[in-house]
């Protein structure tokens, strides 16, 4: 915070001036791509039309596309209309405009890298972006080695005392402990640990934000918040697509890997830690660090999880192909888009709480979710047939789509009977403040131009959650079955039901 | 729906609304209170203003319109589930001895332990704090641009300024003040002076002159200039000036660091209901506003 201690124009009582990146430039590999088009483009335009982008701002894009930057910009403006958040502004655009680049090449090609470090150094002098460059690698990662060494080779990230070179990955970091660690070597071979973002775009900045003020902020929550009163933990997260035209990358990873390794555990990590000392990255990391160490899967994986693979069938009124039968995908494939996983946290305050893990393609509908579900009353003064439809209580945090929080608890139906009935009490964000959530992409680029890196795992937590997932995925891979199939449009096969009832408990429909 | 309510009482309304909400399927989780307090004479454009409002926020918006004709009496209109996510409710107050006891009527209508916020888009009392219906308000915003004399009323409001008040004339310079603290983060240098241009009954512009006095502890002198609103701010340095220039442009201005090429940034004048929306924001009372209302008044006396 520097900034604001020399800079006569800051005071943190002013919060109304928004934090404004200092000039940069954002080069993106494998700009052609859904998602640049879909959230990176549409975020970077969000952020300049919030006022958060400097004066000297270069975006620079990278792809194998015989382009001239004229038509990279038609892109980027088509993507920007058609995707950002925020309203079109003529001005904005022109703004952003003066700073757009495209470099066409592969991966491979030397004189594509010479024609890149030019372009940046242009960049540099033209907009004043001063040496300050962030990568931004949406490619697969089996292409990283050769960007990473290349943009070493040619000089593309020199480092003196008053610029700065910052990389961001996506997910998926490896497919596998092994994988994971080989990834890291290469990156950092380039990139110290503080210059490396890794980006769970499932899990933006507000979630984690929003679930640290619910269970810190507040003193109704934390008391409950133990294996006294939790029965057990659900976690899902469900979409309701399929592979679409990612069978390359799905097909041999599956959900698990795909979902499970990072997002789910990261939401279990942040629902099941210990109060941080402080809000700072290195506090959040070693609570998240210290749970992830302590959970584990039961043993008994025959029992405890369960894997599907979606078949034919119906959604939402429309006929839809079955996982073997998608373009791409082997037929023989036995790679699952249903993984259900149980996880105990071998904690004093979680001992005996099952966390149950789902994560899925083509379910009905697309949510995000954590629901704590408590015990019942020790004593219930009531009739049975009083309590007839009394479930149990629970606290759901909504994560996608209508972030919010619901509770659910029991009241009496108006009436002379007694009859007790479970009731909701909702809150969302989208209705209670006068403000919409940035889209998580937009908090991301954000910190990763700002230098703000708190909230994104580092290698070790990475490393924490394969070490979670990996003998499930090795005993899976023994398995000489396929997945149970379940009707796409469904929730699941019934071997996660049965996972679930061999504990005494059933999923709840999110 | 819409329901009216003529010669009626703040108990009928309060019964009445209630009603509505639970024959709409009302979703509760309103954020705040908004009381927008007009003349009868501009009352068409305030209630366009509070509607956007309305739609924006889910909110519970109550425009109070005075009239001073005819025997003292309320009318009132109700709607709900108007293609607004919460309650708009007009009351036009006749006659001056309710208007008196406007605080009233109104009170039993503000939604409970959601904040308040009281806004005058025209004309506001000397002393909102003052004011039966702003004494209501958590939050009390006037907008000197909407009176007769803006810069006359920006000194009023630095007078009788309470924890609590802001004026739009603050919130239309933040763009304008990022920008400049931007340049600052970008260029850290000592500002040996400042110089503001601007149409000359330009409030905002005095207020950023003096939002720069208190920062920066120099002197910012004001320059007029023609076309409306500020035009130009540059703050002067040992090795040249960093100049923000809106030029011939209403949309975009020219940005000047020294040592750094020339550079084209967005900066359009915001419409009213993104300045309402940055001023729902946030509920406590704003220091830094404090302090440049503080430093106006110590130009022009008290």
């Amino acid at each position: 915070m520097s900034i604001l201690s020399t800079n006569p124009l800051r005071d943190p009582q002013d919060r109304r001036l928004p934090q404004i990146a200092g000039p940069c430039v954002l080069v993106i590999f494998g700009v052609t791509g859904d998602l640049s088009r879909k959230k990176l483009m549409p975020a970077v335009y969000d952020l300049a039309n919030r006022g958060m982008l400097p004066p000297g701002f270069g975006l620079v894009g990278f792809a194998r596309r015989d382009w001239a930057t004229q038509d990279f910009a038609q892109q980027v403006h088509d993507a920007v209309k058609e995707n950002a958040r925020t309203e079109f502004r003529e001005e904005v655009w022109e703004q952003l405009l003066e700073g757009i680049r495209f470099v066409p090449g592969t991966f491979d090609d030397d004189d594509a890298f010479i024609r890149l470090r030019d372009t940046i150094q242009e960049l540099d002098n033209a907009r004043g972006t001063g040496g300050n460059h962030a990568f931004y690698l949406s490619i697969p990662p089996s292409s990283f080695e050769i960007v990473v060494s290349q943009l070493k080779r040619h000089g593309l990230t020199e480092r003196t005392e008053h610029n700065w070179n910052r990389v961001v990955i996506e997910k998926p970091f490896g497919h596998d402990l092994a994988s994971a660690r080989d990834l890291n070597e290469v990156v950092s071979s380039l990139f110290d640990p503080h210059e490396v973002f890794r980006i769970d775009h499932y899990l933006g900045k507000e979630t984690v934000q929003n679930m640290m003020a619910l269970r810190f902020a507040n003193q109704m929550f934390e008391p409950i918040w133990n294996n006294h009163y939790v029965s057990h933990v659900q976690i899902t997260m469900a979409e309701d697509i399929g592979i679409g035209g990612r069978a390359g990358y799905y097909d041999g990873i599956g959900a698990a890997r795909d979902v499970i390794q990072n997002h789910l555990l990261q939401l279990l990590a942040l629902t099941a830690m210990e109060e941080p000392t402080s809000f700072e990255a290195s506090q959040l990391r070693a609570e998240k660090k210290k749970v992830l160490a302590a959970a584990r899967v039961p043993e008994n994986m025959d029992l405890h999880t369960a894997r599907g693979q979606y078949c034919a069938g119906w959604q939402g009124g429309r006929p839809v192909k079955g996982y073997l039968e998608e373009d791409g995908v082997d037929p023989a494939s036995n790679t699952e888009t249903y993984a259900a996983i149980r996880v105990d946290v071998e904690n004093r305050r979680w001992a005996g709480v099952p966390f149950y893990l789902r994560a899925a393609k083509r379910m009905p509908r697309r949510v995000t979710e954590v629901a704590l579900s408590f015990k019942r009353a020790p004593h219930l003064p009531f009739t049975a047939t009083d309590t007839e439809d009394l479930g149990v209580n629970a606290l759901v945090m909504r994560i996608q789509p209508d972030e919010g929080v619901t509770l659910r608890f029991g009241a009496k139906v108006p009436g002379t009977q007694m009859e007790i009935r479970e009731v909701s009490m909702d809150f969302g964000y989208g209705g209670s403040f006068t403000e919409s959530s940035p889209e998580a992409y937009e908090r991301l680029i954000l910190d990763v131009l700002l230098g703000d890196p708190p909230l994104f795992p580092l290698q070790e937590e990475v490393e924490l959650s394969w070490k979670i997932l990996d003998p499930v995925i090795e005993h899976w891979a023994a398995q000489t079955e396929q997945p149970q199939p379940y009707v796409a449009g469904s929730w699941g096969p019934q071997c996660g039901i049965d996972m679930l009832a061999a504990d005494g408990f059933t999923w709840r429909r999110p | 729906m819409i329901i009216e309510l003529n010669d009626t009482s703040t108990k009928e309304i309060a019964a009445e609304l209630l009603r509505a909400r639970q024959s709409v399927g009302g979703t509760g989780g309103m954020v705040h209170t908004l009381i927008v307090v007009a003349e009868d004479h501009n009352s068409a454009d305030v209630f366009e203003a509070a509607q956007a409002s309305a739609r924006v926020h889910p909110s519970r918006v109550i425009v109070v319109v005075y009239s001073d004709s005819g025997d003292p009496h309320l009318d009132a209109e109700i709607q709900v589930g108007e293609g607004t996510p919460g309650d708009l409710l007009a009351l036009r107050i006749h006659g001056s001895e309710i208007r008196e006891h406007a605080g009233s009527v109104i009170l039993p209508l503000l939604l409970p332990d959601s904040p308040t916020i009281v806004w005058w888009p025209h004309e506001a009392p000397e002393n909102p704090a003052n004011d039966p219906v702003g004494a209501l308000g958590d939050r009390r915003i006037t907008d000197a641009a909407g009176s007769e004399n803006p810069k006359v009323a920006l000194t009023t409001r630095a007078r009788n300024h309470t924890p609590g008040d802001t004026d739009l004339a603050w919130t239309r310079l933040t763009r304008w003040r990022a920008l400049l603290a931007a340049s600052l983060d970008q260029y850290p240098h000592t500002v040996t002076g400042a110089v503001v241009k601007a149409a000359h009954d330009n409030a905002p512009a005095m207020l950023l002159a003096a939002w720069l006095e208190d920062r920066l502890d120099v002197e910012a002198r004001m320059e007029v200039h023609e076309r409306p609103g500020v035009s130009e701010v540059r703050l002067e340095t040992a090795d040249g000036d960093i100049v923000i220039n809106r030029g011939n442009s209403d949309a975009i201005a020219l940005y000047n660091v020294p040592g750094q090429p020339e550079r084209k940034v967005a900066l359009k004048r915001r419409p009213l209901t993104e300045l309402l929306t940055e001023e729902l924001q946030r509920m406590d009372a704003d220091d830094i506003f404090e302090a440049a209302v503080g430093r106006v008044l110590v130009k022009v006396g008290p």
